[in-house]
């Protein structure tokens, strides 16, 4: 059964641009090779960490979103293992409705920080947090 | 003096000071559906100055909201976005 996922992956800092997309263009081959279909690719850029992995205090960040069965996705896991000289960390996560409602929203610039649209509704006021 | 009334009572301190207001949950409140992790600004109203989770009781989130935003700390702990230990981070 296809599911949607989505994998965080922090890749070291010391890689220089052309590795980078080198290592972009590594997975994004690699999902070709596998027939999964790459719904959503992001990069962050370049982030400071905030604790250090590996010694290391900044990392690329690479977000992937893809359509993919069980199987596939524990095949793509073992190659961000494998490749652990460029890759710091990964998080792979299911997506549920409500995430993909939220993602397709946010590439449509309707939530989250880039919204395009000012709210109608007038900020509520949230509870006082101590 | 007998007849004073209830309005001149004077009190030292303003008596509605502490009534405290009644906790909502803001994502039953707002319609929040989904807690990103990848956003770690928002997810910083839920922690502490120590990076820890507030409980319930001070946030005054449902329970089921209460699970997914202790679920997305964690996950944005794990990609370095939070940190798992810290002081003054607010």
């Amino acid at each position: 059964m296809l599911k949607q996922y989505e994998t965080v992956v922090i890749l070291s800092p010391l890689l220089s641009e052309d590795e980078l997309k080198q290592a972009v263009a590594g997975y994004t081959k690699w999902f070709k090779k596998k027939k999964i279909e790459l719904v959503h690719q992001e990069n962050w850029g370049l982030k400071q960490l905030a604790y250090p992995i590996a010694n290391k205090h900044s990392g690329y960040y690479l977000v992937l979103e893809y359509k993919s069965n069980v199987e596939t996705v524990a095949e793509f896991e073992i190659e961000l293992v494998r490749d652990n000289d460029r890759v710091l960390r990964f998080l792979t996560v299911v997506l549920d409705k409500y995430a993909l409602k939220y993602n397709e929203d946010k590439r449509a610039g309707l939530v989250g920080k880039n919204k395009k649209v000012a709210p109608k509704v007038a900020p509520v006021v949230e509870p006082t947090i101590s | 003096m007998a007849t004073q009334n209830k309005k001149d009572i004077k009190f030292l301190s303003n008596p509605n000071l502490n009534k405290n207001r009644k906790k909502y949950c803001r994502f039953k409140k707002t319609g929040i559906k989904y807690i990103d992790y990848k956003d770690p600004d928002f997810l910083l109203k839920f922690v502490n100055e120590q990076g820890k989770i507030l409980p319930r009781r001070l946030t005054g989130n449902s329970l089921k909201f209460q699970r997914k935003v202790a679920q997305a700390v964690k996950r944005a702990r794990h990609l370095s976005l939070l940190p798992y230990v810290t002081d003054g981070l607010k």
